[in-house]
């Protein structure tokens, strides 16, 4: 067991340097809802922790180009409090709910919740239909990458050992577009996804979806985008017909295990009915958002 | 030796009451809202260590050795512990039994058994030194599940168990070669195949349940100290600290007088801390530290390695004619105990049906060992899981027979006088008084809400009373001591204070009560079975009316009358009457005032065997919504009523009836240990062994009854136990109710849901 | 370990603390500062018993480095009345029998104490799911809750 290093740089540049020049484990501190609970239970013995939370460029939610840039350690609380962007992506707000209680969301962030890359991370299958880009920090410079490229299995991402992730971008959307996020759990809060989906669609003057995105968790490695489902919705009224295919999509993309959490064909039936349950709740979102 | 008390309790329906029977605030509540209450882990010793245990990755092995050499040399290691610094007590016996469940000897029975321990000065080389032990096991073949463990080619825990109570001609059981069962216990009244024979409907299904954990809030903590002449003191939280002291004297070989329990405040307990786990690894390694050693439990050390409630598996049997009346009832049970006996599993056969007055019943019963922690008390320990599956055939065979589920249950209802399985003849009972105050409840008249299903159980327990050992002291100023030596699992302490203002007249502020350590009073049992408050109830009656005795009498010397002159009425020494002469009325405090002039302190004592607990009886009420896209249950409306006797402090006693019945949800719902195949426990935490959180559950409405014990001076009946009895029955009789098919397995989760809900389908 | 040097405040008193890197604020309050109203339940997030309010986010003290916390105001437990006087959530608590053991009980008081600055007029669901993060075995949670709204219409004079 080697001594523990704790660093709190106060420039992204700092960080990334730190991170390159580790010679053991090293994380990055966030919320700290995941990595300090790996290190109390001893699933991890990082030999250098860099506390990202010095940087103010990881902290803020701000308007940009129509859209928001949101620190990839602005806390859950933080994001749930800025009415702008609750009205704007309520479905991300969903997910960004029910990550643990209300303690936990002092603490935890969007940034932290995506590169844990837990598949049953409540706020990453919103930031996927959202299609949030990820900005990704390293020695060579500045990557902007889409969410759903971060994560690759579980506890793996597609960063480099000194790249961090230190915002995200969510684009400007059109009217008449909604997303909401649901998920399972045996019991009303403190729990961890045994399934979510989250759906974010756009309608025209008519009715008729002009785009839609479908991502589903806790149900294969990462979560996942699926894009039969999302196709299954664009070019129709989101009717009933058109959510039966989509649902179809979702469970055919379903690759769960059984675990503590639940069983495979628990998760692929009710990942379906929560598929069919967004789908309404997203359209009639979509609907009042004229 | 007699006690009047017992013999005579002195209760009167017609007394007036100022004190019992109101809600004041619990005297320790002050300390529990400011964080200045001291629970176990808050003590802190010049010059205290962290201890800390390694535990076993395997689910069953040899230890080959054990290599703490390396750890010994870790700067800032002041003591390491194994095996061979306990003493050898012989396998099989109880306190080798539970020498080996404190640290492994020969063999390792479950993941996170204790291996070695050491103590540290900081918890960081505590953890390191932890790393640098080498154990060597030889890896043996486990077994977790006890319908399993019971089969003929099951891993076999401990060579030398033959089964106690081994019959001829019962398959499951051998007594010519070891076996997993530690002992098969028939108990039965009546001639059933008769009773069958007479029965025109009978009902009989296959049940299980899962282990629980008690689920407290506070891990276990404690902090030993051992003198250099070789005297001990601990301090822990504990349920029971004149049986810690008692065990660990045995276990540990020192006379029991050296040894010093005292508990700390309790951060729950539930049964679960009824035995001690880390105490006798503190004490020895204090003793070899020649330092204070402290060691508190993470989340996942309570999970895999303190007790649980056993798992059952039944098969239950009942047979009613069509005016319902029962004529036979049968059970075969099987209980899960971990590695060694201690489920207390023969309370199952004895409670099961007692409620009900059945002329024929057989039950056969089964303690089974395996590959998992050993078992704990808890609530009504083993009831609970077999009134799953009682109450159940129940409800199938009122609804067989078109009878009202309450009508069905008051035709067969024991009332005053019946006698019991286990030849008890009780005295006044109030399960009639319970089930009539259900059926007449608000709950239960209107009309099961849309989409809702609504189930209904009931349940028993004993309640218990026993040894109890207390102390009352005036002071000067006319307050009062009350000294304990129970614990106080759920704020006892202000129901007792309350009994004894009421005896002296005096307001419940001027009582105070302390928690004793074992060196200031006679053994006192365990705080389990719902006996504490009662038991105290008895026990300061007694110390307060000696008091009043001896006050009457100094009295009398202050007034220079005889001692049947003065009247004790309304918290005042009187005249009584008269002829007696003209005195101002003395109050306690007037004559506590005066000790040193009279004969000096007044103080009494008292050391009973306390008998005469009143059996407590209950029915609940659940109306619950299934969502059958998700098998999710929603638990829309719960009402428990219980007969507790006499509410000595209604709010407790509801407090009581609620969270029974919450834990009750949990285990109905979705609390269970999931082992891998490796024989590990895949969810030693509270994200993933779920226990109710606030949003899970409603407001929990309480109806208390009161057909008050008559052997008791307030007429009050234990109220712990019952309230999680008939909870997972109910439940379960709802959801049926409810998606139209029974669970008959726990948790009734769910996946399980969803699966019954697409069987059922299946077949429509 | 090498350890840091950090300075806090904890209900208004400052303090200074060597702490090592790994050792979270619950431990820094409990063993560090002596500060033992803070409970620990699990260390890992689950149960609440230690929430506390930093820089005036509830949050669970278990789920943060003592390293963290320096520069940071914390209240606790501790802080909760002010001399003899109890806080409302702390007297409804006592009179409405809302606490059991007592082991949850300050962090508790410290999660409803969050609520009730934020919403002065909880419903008793939003009540139940803002309590959702502390644990309670003892009370089936009824006369807790009971006792929080008791104490918000208090605070509210209504």
């Amino acid at each position: 067991m080697s001594e523990l290093r704790y660093e709190a740089p106060e420039s992204v540049s700092a960080a990334v340097a730190l991170l390159a020049g580790a010679k053991g484990m090293a994380r990055v501190l966030a919320g700290g809802t995941d990595v300090i609970v790996q290190m109390e239970t001893e699933l991890i013995e990082p030999e250098l922790i860099v506390d990202i939370k010095k940087i103010p460029e990881v902290r803020g939610i701000s308007a940009e180009n129509g859209g928001f840039r949101v620190g990839a350690a602005a806390t859950g609380m933080q994001i749930c409090d800025h009415k702008e962007f609750a009205r704007t992506w309520p479905g991300v707000i969903e997910g960004v709910k029910l990550i643990g209680s209300i303690q936990v969301k002092g603490r935890a962030s969007m940034g932290g919740n995506l590169c844990n890359a837990s598949p049953g991370a409540d706020s990453v299958p919103p930031m996927f239909t959202a299609g949030a880009i990820a900005r990704v920090v390293g020695p060579k410079g500045v990557r902007e990458v889409p969410v759903e490229q971060i994560p690759t299995a579980p506890g793996k991402t597609s960063l480099a050992k000194d790249e961090i992730v230190t915002s995200f971008f969510f684009p400007a959307r059109p009217k008449r577009s909604g997303d909401a996020y649901q998920r399972f759990t045996p019991r009303t809060e403190m729990d961890i996804a045994v399934t979510g989906v989250a759906i974010n669609l756009s309608l025209d003057d008519k009715g008729v979806c002009t785009a839609a995105r479908v991502a589903i968790g806790a149900v294969a490695p990462t979560a996942l985008l699926v894009k039969d489902a999302g196709a299954a919705l664009v070019g129709t009224k989101v009717d009933d017909a058109a959510i039966e295919k989509m649902v179809a999509a979702a469970r055919a993309a379903c690759k769960p295990i059984d675990d503590k959490r639940g069983t495979k064909e628990f998760r692929i039936e009710v990942t379906g009915v929560l598929a069919k349950r967004v789908a309404k709740a997203a359209l009639e979102r979509a609907l009042a958002n004229k | 030796m007699a006690h009047d008390i017992l013999d005579n309790s002195g209760f009167s329906a017609d007394r007036k009451l100022k004190i019992v029977g109101t809600n004041p605030i619990k005297h320790d509540g002050w300390d529990k809202v400011t964080g200045a209450a001291k629970f176990s882990s808050d003590i802190v010793l010049p010059g205290m260590l962290v201890g800390k245990v390694l535990r076993s990755p395997h689910a069953h092995a040899v230890i080959k050795s054990i290599d703490t050499s390396a750890a010994e040399k870790l700067s800032g290691v002041k003591a390491v512990v194994t095996r061979a610094d306990f003493p050898e007590i012989k396998e099989g016996t109880p306190y080798g039994d539970m020498t080996r469940m404190v640290i492994a000897r020969e063999k390792v029975y479950h993941e996170g058994h204790p291996v070695a321990a050491v103590a540290a000065t900081s918890e960081s080389i505590a953890k390191r030194a932890l790393k640098l032990i080498k154990v060597e096991y030889e890896v043996l073949p486990h077994v977790i599940d006890p319908v399993e463990a019971m089969k003929p080619d099951a891993p076999v825990l401990h060579a030398y168990m033959r089964t106690k109570g081994a019959k001829p001609g019962d398959a499951k059981v051998w007594a010519d070669k070891a076996s997993n069962v530690v002992e098969r216990y028939e108990l039965g009244v009546g001639d059933v195949a008769k009773g069958f024979a007479e029965a025109e409907f009978v009902v009989e299904h296959v049940y299980d349940t899962k282990p629980m954990h008690q689920g407290y809030i506070e891990p276990q903590s404690c902090v030993a100290t051992a003198s250099e002449e070789g005297e001990v003191e601990l301090w822990c939280c504990t349920q029971a600290p004149f049986v810690y002291r008692d065990r660990l004297s045995e276990i540990l070989k020192m006379d029991s007088s050296k040894i010093k329990v005292q508990q700390s405040e309790l951060g729950g307990g539930f049964g679960g801390k009824t035995a001690f786990y880390a105490e006798p690894i503190a004490i020895q390694l204090a003793r070899k530290a020649r330092r204070p050693v402290k060691i508190t439990f993470t989340r996942s050390e309570v999970f895999r390695g303190t007790g649980p409630v056993s798992g059952t598996q039944s098969r239950i049997k009942i047979g009613c004619r069509k005016d319902g009346t029962i004529t036979a009832a049968e059970a075969e049970l099987v209980f899960q105990t971990g590695p060694y006996s201690g489920s207390a599993f023969t309370n199952a056969p004895q409670a099961m049906f007692t409620r009900y007055d059945l002329p024929n019943v057989k039950t056969v019963s089964y303690e089974v060992v395996s590959n998992r922690p050993k078992v704990a008390s808890f609530r009504a320990p083993c009831v609970p899981q077999v009134v799953f599956g009682v109450e159940d055939v129940m409800s199938e065979l009122a609804t067989k027979i078109g009878m009202d589920q309450i009508e069905f249950r008051l035709k067969n209802a024991m009332a005053d006088g019946a006698t019991t399985i286990y030849a008890e003849k009780f005295g006044k009972i109030g399960f009639i008084e319970t089930l009539e105050a259900a059926k007449n409840c608000e709950h239960y008249k209107s009309p099961v809400p849309k989409g809702c299903g609504r189930g209904i159980s009931t349940g028993f327990w004993f309640n218990r009373g026993g040894e109890t050992s207390s102390s009352l002291q005036v002071a000067p100023d006319g307050s009062v001591t009350i000294t304990l030596g129970t614990a106080d699992v759920a704020g006892s302490r202000i129901s007792i204070s309350m009994m004894v203002a009421e005896e002296l007249g005096i307001p419940v502020d001027k009582v105070r009560a302390v928690l004793a350590d074992t060196h200031q009073l006679g053994f006192n049992r365990v705080t389990a079975g719902s006996r504490t408050t009662f038991s105290q109830g008895v026990v300061l009656v007694d110390c307060s009316r000696k008091v009043i005795k001896e006050m009457a009498g100094r009295a009398a010397r202050i007034w220079k009358v005889p001692e049947e002159g003065v009247m004790f009425e309304d918290g005042m020494f009187r005249p009584a009457s008269t002829n007696v002469g003209e005195f101002k009325p003395l109050s306690i405090a007037d004559i506590a005032k005066q000790t040193t002039n009279t004969e000096g302190a007044i103080a009494a004592r008292s050391d009973m065997n306390v008998t005469g607990a009143g059996p407590g009886f209950g029915c609940h009420i659940v109306d619950v919504k299934v969502d059958e896209e998700t098998g999710f249950t929603e638990i829309v409306r719960y009402t428990v009523v219980e007969d507790a006797g006499k509410a000595i402090h209604p709010l407790q006693v509801e407090g009581q009836f609620q969270g029974g019945a919450v834990q009750g949800i949990g285990w109905a719902l979705n609390e269970e240990y999931i082992f891998g195949t490796d024989g590990k426990m895949q969810n030693p935490g509270f994200l993933d062994y779920r226990m109710p959180v606030a949003s899970d559950v409603p407001n929990i409405d309480t109806i208390i009854v009161e057909v008050p014990n008559p052997k008791h001076p307030y007429g009050l009946r234990g109220v712990g136990e019952v309230p999680v009895v008939p909870t997972m029955a109910a439940i379960a009789n709802a959801i049926g109710n409810c998606i139209g098919i029974r669970p008959r397995s726990l948790p009734m989760s769910p996946p399980r849901l969803l699966k019954l809900l697409k069987e059922k389908k299946g077949k429509a | 370990m090498k350890k840091h040097h950090i300075t806090l405040s904890v209900n208004g008193d400052d303090y200074d603390a060597l702490v090592e890197p790994q050792q979270t604020l619950l431990d820094t309050l409990r063993d560090t500062l002596m500060l033992t109203g803070t409970k620990e339940g699990c260390a890992t997030g689950d149960c609440g018993a230690c929430s506390v309010i930093v820089d005036g986010t509830l949050q669970c003290a278990c789920l943060m480095l003592g390293v963290e916390a320096n520069g940071a105001k914390v209240e606790t437990i501790e802080g909760m009345a002010k001399g003899e006087k109890l806080h409302p959530l702390q007297k409804a608590i006592l009179e409405h029998n809302g606490l059991q053991c007592g082991i949850c009980t300050p962090g508790v008081l410290m999660a409803a104490k969050a609520l009730l600055e934020r919403n002065p007029d909880p419903t008793e669901t939003e009540t139940r799911f803002w309590l959702a993060g502390n644990l309670c075995r003892c009370t089936g949670y009824d006369k807790l809750i009971k006792s929080v709204l008791v104490a918000a219409k208090e605070m509210r004079g209504a």
